[in-house]
């Protein structure tokens, strides 16, 4: 086995110097048995199959490729006109200036640094244990490493409905900054939360959610990657979902040299339901990768994977997609589309969906598509006076509406909606 | 107003000439009707007058108000006036019927160096028109000509029309598909944009769209050249007779 023992010493060189954090007993044993699982595992590397259409040799590395922090003057933050709670991070470390107060009714919210030391038995619980399920069937060493050596992130426990969302916003300083970061957000039953996620957050930036949502419980989830097209980033959003509970996850990345998004739900309540959507907008040198894995283990469940890309300029899109249906998870209703738009001919979209089914009364569909823009419906749009450039951008705004229309609350999409738009129309330039 | 001179054309992809030395010449406030039968270039062309890829002018010229439309793009022959009725509208999903209309009406008026129009003033402006030609909020709002039926599709191209109030406005066999009713409804609507500084070319095979859309001029197209120009018994006679007579006639 030269090649494992290869990864072995390649994992055992990155991890050289590197030391745990300290602080917290039950946190101490997470991330040492994170530790173990990372070294068990070893770094991805372009063989493994998971990585087969995306590079991780830049998120592993020792050295921090550097990516320039771009003016935030340069365009006005997302989510600015929502009534929310911001929590602010630069390159990763929590900035309380910037930051609300952070209290709301029914919801605790709690530094990680912090909580590592107290003793909050549902977060001792829940951290790393979600990132470990999600090891099987398939290794996701960037995760566990991020278990074990993240530093800062937050502890949400949410006990009622949240009046607003909770906003993480990850501002970029430094040009080489390397940033890991682990939320835990458990919301109890019957009780929601939206958290909303914007920013750059560093040169490379590692983010962990791990989220369990128990029996009736809502969390919805929306996030924003543009700015600072140099940067890199992996994330995983894990999420476990109870009886009649609801996830739902959106994810607008319109920059960005890297972005491998992860996201790994098990369904192990009945009736529960997840919606898992993105749209992304890639320019030239730009690799956009989304990894989904989804388990049914319950019955009468509804999960949707809906992904739209738009590509121009040798901009790559990726998507691996995947149902699991258990046995016994029967009246499983899942649904799964990737569609990419491709703008000129160097761009290109590489899709790998997905099922696997062991249950024999349910309802699983997948397609994938690759496209160009419809020259008919082109036409027809100039030919009525509009401008080829803006008739196109209509046509990029339509095909990735599908997408966009998955985000509930409408202020919100709005929001998202005029971002694209202002994207648009500086990308004409 | 519009006026075709000794147009050649042929497919940029292949080597076929379809059009070999059209001539028309048609006033302000006239409408022309041209009949030809199938393969005859009647539909080629109205998208070579609207700007279409994948035809080559290799001879002629076009001017609208004697500004030459060749050189120009599609949405500057629409800004510049022209209009185009299309035979088979555009499914567009996702993009819904008013904003389709609205970004049109304002590139069009941005174009022609005019103030855009208010959504406000926009509102009032296409319920006034969709209300003549009985098209409902609904298919407003649904995405543009998606789910339409034929006759809701040509009713849609019409409204464009009213909504653009272009000066040149080419219908490309809008009577095809439609039932009677439907018919006469398309044919008012355009009826109702009749105006001395408004033209119209309809291209049609059949007689009975002139019926209820009466030209001044009719020219009888065939094998890429009008062979016959008359008035509005040119038509019948084809309604009669057929194109064989008309054509063993010029032969």
């Amino acid at each position: 086995m030269a090649l494992r023992q290869t990864k072995e010493d390649a994992t055992t060189a990155r991890l050289e110097g590197c030391s745990l954090p300290e602080g917290g007993s039950w946190a101490t044993a997470a991330r040492k048995s994170a530790l173990a699982r990372l070294q068990d595992m070893g770094l991805p590397t372009r063989r493994d199959e998971y990585w087969k259409f995306t590079r991780p040799d830049t998120l592993t590395s020792s050295e921090v490729p550097r990516a320039a922090v771009f003016d935030p003057k340069d365009e006005p933050p997302v989510f600015d006109a929502i009534d929310r709670l911001k929590i602010v991070f630069v390159d990763g470390v929590f900035d309380p200036e910037a930051s609300d107060d952070l209290a709301m009714a029914g919801v605790k919210i709690e530094r990680l640094e912090h909580a590592a030391e107290s003793d909050i038995h549902w977060a001792k619980e829940l951290y790393g244990k979600l990132e470990t399920n999600g090891q099987t069937p398939v290794q996701r060493p960037l995760a566990a490493m991020n278990t074990a050596f993240a530093t800062d992130g937050l502890i949400i426990h949410v006990t009622k409905k949240a009046a607003r969302p909770i906003s993480l916003i990850y501002n970029h300083g430094s040009d080489d900054s390397d940033v890991l970061l682990h939320h835990v957000i458990k919301v109890e039953p019957g009780a929601e939360l939206t958290v909303l996620e914007n920013g750059p957050a560093a040169a490379r930036f590692n983010k962990v959610m791990e989220v369990e949502v128990c029996d009736g419980a809502a969390f919805h989830h929306v996030r924003a990657q543009g700015r600072d097209h140099e940067r890199r980033a992996v994330t995983h959003l894990f999420g476990r979902l109870g009886a009649e509970s609801t996830f739902k996850s959106f994810t607008l990345t319109a920059n960005g040299v890297l972005t491998r998004n992860e996201v790994v739900l098990e369904m192990i309540g009945d009736d529960s339901v997840a919606h898992v959507a993105g749209a992304a907008l890639g320019d030239g040198d730009f690799h956009h990768d989304d990894t989904i894995f989804i388990t049914h283990d319950a019955v009468n469940c509804e999960s949707r994977q809906v992904f739209k890309k738009v590509l121009r300029n040798g901009a790559t899109g990726v998507f691996q997609g995947k149902i699991l249906v258990k046995a016994g998870a029967q009246k499983t209703d899942g649904y799964q589309i990737s569609q990419a738009l491709l703008l000129d001919g160097d761009s290109q979209f590489l899709a790998k969906p997905e099922l696997e089914i062991y249950a024999d009364d349910v309802a699983c569909s997948h397609g994938s598509t690759t496209g160009a823009i419809d020259e008919e419906a082109l036409f027809y749009l100039k030919s009525r006076g509009v401008p080829e450039t803006e008739a196109q951008d209509l046509l990029v705004k339509a095909f990735l509406a599908e997408a966009i229309d998955e985000i509930e609350n409408e202020e919100i999409s709005e929001d998202l909606t005029a971002r694209l738009e202002g994207w648009l129309v500086r990308r004409r330039g | 107003m519009l006026e075709i001179n000794n147009l050649h054309v042929k497919l940029e992809e292949e080597d076929k000439v379809i059009l070999k030395g059209v001539s028309l010449s048609i006033g302000a406030g006239e409408v022309h009707a041209i009949m030809g039968p199938n393969g005859s270039g009647k539909s080629t062309t109205s998208y070579v007058l609207s700007g279409r890829d994948g035809y080559e002018v290799t001879e002629g010229t076009v001017t609208l108000n004697g500004e030459d439309i060749l050189e120009m793009e599609p949405e500057e022959r629409a800004a510049a006036g022209l209009f185009l009725a299309f035979q088979y509208p555009v499914e567009i999903p996702g993009v819904g019927n008013m904003t389709f209309l609205r970004t049109a009406v304002n590139a069009q008026r941005k174009a022609r160096g005019e103030e855009e129009m208010s959504a406000a003033d926009f509102l009032k402006f296409i319920r006034a028109k969709a209300k003549t030609l009985k098209i409902d909020a609904d298919m407003l709002k649904r995405p543009v000509n998606v789910g339409f039926s034929g006759g809701e599709k040509k009713r849609n191209e019409i409204l464009q029309m009213a909504m653009l109030e272009p000066k040149m406005c080419i219908l490309d066999e809008t009577d095809s598909g439609l039932d009677v009713d439907a018919m006469k409804l398309v044919a008012e609507g355009v009826n109702a944009l009749r105006d001395e500084g408004r033209s119209f070319l309809v291209i049609t095979h059949y007689q009975r769209l002139l019926d209820h859309i009466k030209p001044d001029v009719v020219h009888i197209m065939a094998d890429g050249r009008i062979v016959k120009t008359g008035g509005p018994e040119l038509a019948l006679e084809v309604e009669h007779n057929g194109y064989a007579d008309i054509l063993a006639e010029v032969a």
